[in-house]
């Protein structure tokens, strides 16, 4: 177990560096950032040039990745144009996007593998036909639609909720932001639940367990969803990563001060350190829960082992 | 309260298709504070581009706290424009080009510190230095020893301060300026201008954290990228006491969450009323819509370094050209009448006095497509037989306008391929293409005067090689023109001889006027007296909380 653990960790190096070494060039790739700072006029070129040494802009690329990185192994990711230091922006930024990502897991677990259950022994039945038209109907239906007709719907109409989200972002008001965040994955959680679930049901183990007399209710929570659960647990897993990346519409409907706020902020104005700094801080944040994924498998189901 | 009527439809249709929602009533918005000027505005905001230093913000979300905290030496009059003493006792010069400063007596920060010459000597020193990279610093290009301390040509700045600025006093301070510039004393409201205190130098840091000045509202706290709280400061020396307990700026990433926020009564003041709602914006907010001229002009520029559109000849086209576009038409239906249909390279914010000057384009700004399409022909046709307009496609919704303009011209030429929009991903890249001379089209630009002088709309955008003449459009006649301009001491002279340089501007069609942008903003019916400035900014400390 902690040798593979130790091999995955290794892993994630080269896997850290070639994501990293990406998006430097692909930010790199969009032009000199420095124009775009002064409006709809020329920088005059000595502040201009004075600018870009500043922000290493005028050392050739791979200059700036090495400076780059030897600065993030110390803990310094830079300071965007506006002044403020990366840390800054991600200490106030993370925790907004976390407590988002919470709230859209909870959502996930709860409603999706609840419903999941729910159509997987009835199946067939009008409550498992009528779970998956809505599933159907929230996939297809793209998220800044939901959260723009929840918001009006919920904000304005009925004044139930704020329309938009405070900035200290509390919990209570992120549970229809991540309600809407969580809504597609939601479904599909559902969906794969269901089929785990339908497709386990007819097992052996499910049977002999059955035979041995075993309450329904141990039958199903003990046995078949344990079982049926490592798809889900998958999925939820590597969701964790673009939930927190891909939050960028919910953010930027629900007026969310999160990494999607700052990492827009950032492509727009170019600003290559806020958006290199976030993207390999959410790069981490996949890799880890990608690797948690894998040791949850052993838990889940006993005969996978890692040596 | 009123909803959002046509975006109800929508979300009608939406939700029943999904859930058969029932569709009716409306949501109850709004809380009421008092009424005794201690209610807090909130207000939407953006975070600011760059660090908050008056010398270094050169955008309308930044600008908007630098006119709250602070007050420089002369004020723009928030209906004429008109450049009034503020802090600026007597501001004297017998040759136009020496200046004596006399600051009024009794001003301090909201720190305490008196407001003395040293406060503006100082500020203005550190905004021209080239070491403190401030964007702003071109502003103090015409105060003399400009080239010492900020050389152009990149070489090594040999001095520290400006040669052309003196403390005579406690008070009183001498500006010398490299060349004549009568109306340079109206100048010095813009924001760059601003006093500085000592705690902006002694503890940099802190201060950009929390700026301190000396105008009606002190900054209370500011969490960056969310929330800026300013309040009333109380023992503010002038007279444009703030008539409100205080301003908190809420960041949004998206101004249609602004206006939902407004309409959801979560929100006081939305000053950028997103294009999308321009179309509701009256029905659902009646009266508290407002709609004003703003000192922003929209032109089309062309690359005057490639051969194709610099040659001799080319001004049958590019007038024609103009004369292809329906202006009328495009701001009616694009814009809801919030952009009106230019006639000369100004802005109507100005006033006749001002040099604003109606039908001064004459017949070139008239929508005449059979004319248009002689001239065009007559001018050797377009080049490559085709124009693309390029525009950058990432903010401020350009792509409906352009589109409409091509539209125009493509109806009035009978020719469906001659012009396309060239959309540019990020407004960088597409500064980067201007600044690089890439262009091989005409393009977008925009101008948002930094004071109300028709030197402003003028000079930075078609003197040659000046900071903003992105076409590179160059005339000896015009620069000559100018020049005398600047150093005639009449004003009416020498808005008369700015008027003769416009004119040499249209004869050859250096750039096309589009229209005239008007600032908007929607406020909620908790606050009134609300108005926006010839800069679009509203006036905080007006408005009033009931």
């Amino acid at each position: 177990m902690g040798r593979y653990v130790i091999r995955r960790l290794l892993q994630m190096i080269p896997v850290f560096i070639g994501a990293t070494l990406l998006i430097f060039l692909m930010v790199n790739v969009m032009g000199d950032p420095i124009a775009g700072l002064c409006g709809d006029r020329q920088c005059d070129p000595a502040t201009a040039t004075q600018l870009r040494k500043e922000f290493g802009l005028d050392k050739p690329v791979w200059q700036q990745y090495a400076t780059y990185m030897g600065n993030v192994f110390t803990g310094d990711f830079g300071t965007a144009f506006n002044g403020q230091e990366v840390t800054e922006l991600m200490s106030s930024a993370f925790p907004v996007t976390v407590r988002l990502t919470i709230v859209a897991v909870l959502f996930e677990v709860v409603i999706g593998i609840t419903l999941g259950v729910v159509t997987g022994l009835r199946r067939g039945r009008p409550v498992d036909t009528g779970v998956l038209l809505v599933t159907l109907v929230v996939i297809s239906v793209p998220t800044f639609v939901t959260g723009l007709l929840l918001q009006l719907l919920l904000g304005v109409k009925w004044g139930w909720i704020s329309p938009s989200v405070s900035s200290e972002a509390p919990f209570d008001e992120l549970i229809v932001p991540g309600l809407v965040l969580a809504s597609v994955s939601l479904a599909y959680v559902t969906r794969l639940t269901r089929t785990s679930i339908a497709e386990n049901r007819r097992a052996d183990y499910v049977r002999t367990a059955v035979a041995k007399g075993l309450p329904r209710r141990r039958v199903i929570t003990r046995h078949l969803l344990r079982n049926s659960l490592i798809p889900v647990v998958t999925f939820i897993g590597t969701d964790i990563g673009a939930l927190m990346g891909g939050a960028i519409v919910t953010e930027r409907i629900f007026n969310i001060h999160g990494v999607g706020f700052q990492l827009y902020q950032g492509i727009l104005r170019q600003n290559t350190q806020t958006v290199v700094g976030f993207v390999t801080v959410l790069v981490l944040v996949f890799l880890v829960a990608n690797l948690l994924v894998d040791l949850l498998y052993a838990v889940l189901d006993p005969r996978i082992r890692y040596a | 309260m009123r909803g959002a009527t046509h975006a109800r439809w929508a979300v009608c249709a939406t939700a029943a298709a999904l859930a058969a929602t029932a569709c009716g009533g409306g949501g109850d918005g709004g809380d009421s504070g008092g009424g005794d000027g201690s209610g807090i505005v909130s207000s939407s905001w953006g975070d600011p581009q760059n660090p908050l230093e008056p010398a270094n913000t050169n955008e309308v979300q930044g600008g908007k706290v630098l006119d709250m905290v602070f007050r420089g030496l002369k004020r723009y009059d928030a209906e004429t424009g008109e450049a009034k003493d503020m802090l600026a006792e007597k501001i004297e010069t017998s040759d136009s080009q020496n200046f004596t400063v006399t600051v009024k007596d009794g001003w301090t920060f909201s720190n305490g510190e008196a407001v003395t010459a040293k406060s503006f000597v100082d500020a203005w020193n550190y905004g021209a230095s080239l070491k403190n990279n401030q964007k702003n610093a071109y502003f103090f290009g015409y105060i003399d020893g400009y080239d010492k301390v900020h050389p152009e040509d990149g070489g090594k700045q040999t001095a520290d301060t400006l040669s052309g600025l003196k403390v005579t006093g406690d008070r009183t301070f001498t500006i010398k300026l490299n060349q004549k510039f009568s109306t340079f004393p109206d100048t010095l409201g813009y924001a760059a201008f601003a006093p500085l205190p000592k705690a902006f130098f002694d503890d940099h840091a802190a201060w950009l954290k929390k700026p301190v000045g000396n105008g009606p509202y002190a900054v209370d706290s500011y969490a960056k990228g969310s929330v800026m709280k300013l309040r009333t400061w109380d023992d503010y020396p002038g007279d444009d006491k703030a008539e409100n307990g205080g301003v908190d700026l809420k960041v949004y990433t998206d101004n249609n969450t602004a206006y939902t926020d407004l309409m959801a009564g979560n929100l006081d003041l939305v000053d950028d009323v997103p294009a999308s709602q321009l179309k509701n914006a009256k029905s659902d907010l009646g009266d508290r819509y407002i709609n004003t001229p703003a000192g922003i002009i929209q032109t089309l520029a062309f690359p005057f370094y490639d051969k194709n559109w610099g040659k001799d000849g080319m001004e049958k086209v590019r007038t024609g050209l103009s004369m292809a576009i329906d202006r009328k038409q495009i701001t009616e239906t694009i814009f809801q009448k919030t952009r009106t249909p230019a006639t000369d390279w100004t802005s109507p914010v100005l006033g006749e006095d001002g040099g604003f000057k109606e039908g001064l384009c004459g017949d070139a700004c008239e929508y005449d497509p059979k004319k248009a399409k002689q001239l065009i022909e007559d001018g050797g046709g377009l080049p490559g037989g085709q124009v693309k307009i390029s525009y950058n496609a990432d903010t401020g919704s350009h792509k409906e306008w352009v589109d409409a303009v091509c539209n125009s011209i493509n109806n009035a030429l009978g020719n469906d391929k001659a012009c396309v929009g060239n959309p540019v991903g990020t407004f960088a890249d597409f500064r980067n293409q201007i600044t690089q001379s890439k262009m091989s089209g005409p393009f977008r630009a925009g101008w948002q005067m930094d004071y109300p002088l028709i030197q402003n709309f003028l000079q930075p955008l078609y003197y040659t090689n000046a900071s903003s003449n992105d076409g590179k459009w160059s005339s000896k006649e015009f620069d000559t023109l100018v020049d005398k301009a600047n150093a005639e001491t009449d004003q009416a002279k020498a808005v008369d001889l700015f008027q003769q340089a416009e004119e040499v501007l249209r004869d050859d069609m250096g750039a096309i006027p589009l229209w005239y942008q008007n600032g908007s903003a929607g406020y909620s019916d908790r606050i009134s007296d609300v108005a926006l400035n010839p800069f679009s900014l509203p006036v905080y400390n007006e408005i009033k909380v009931s």
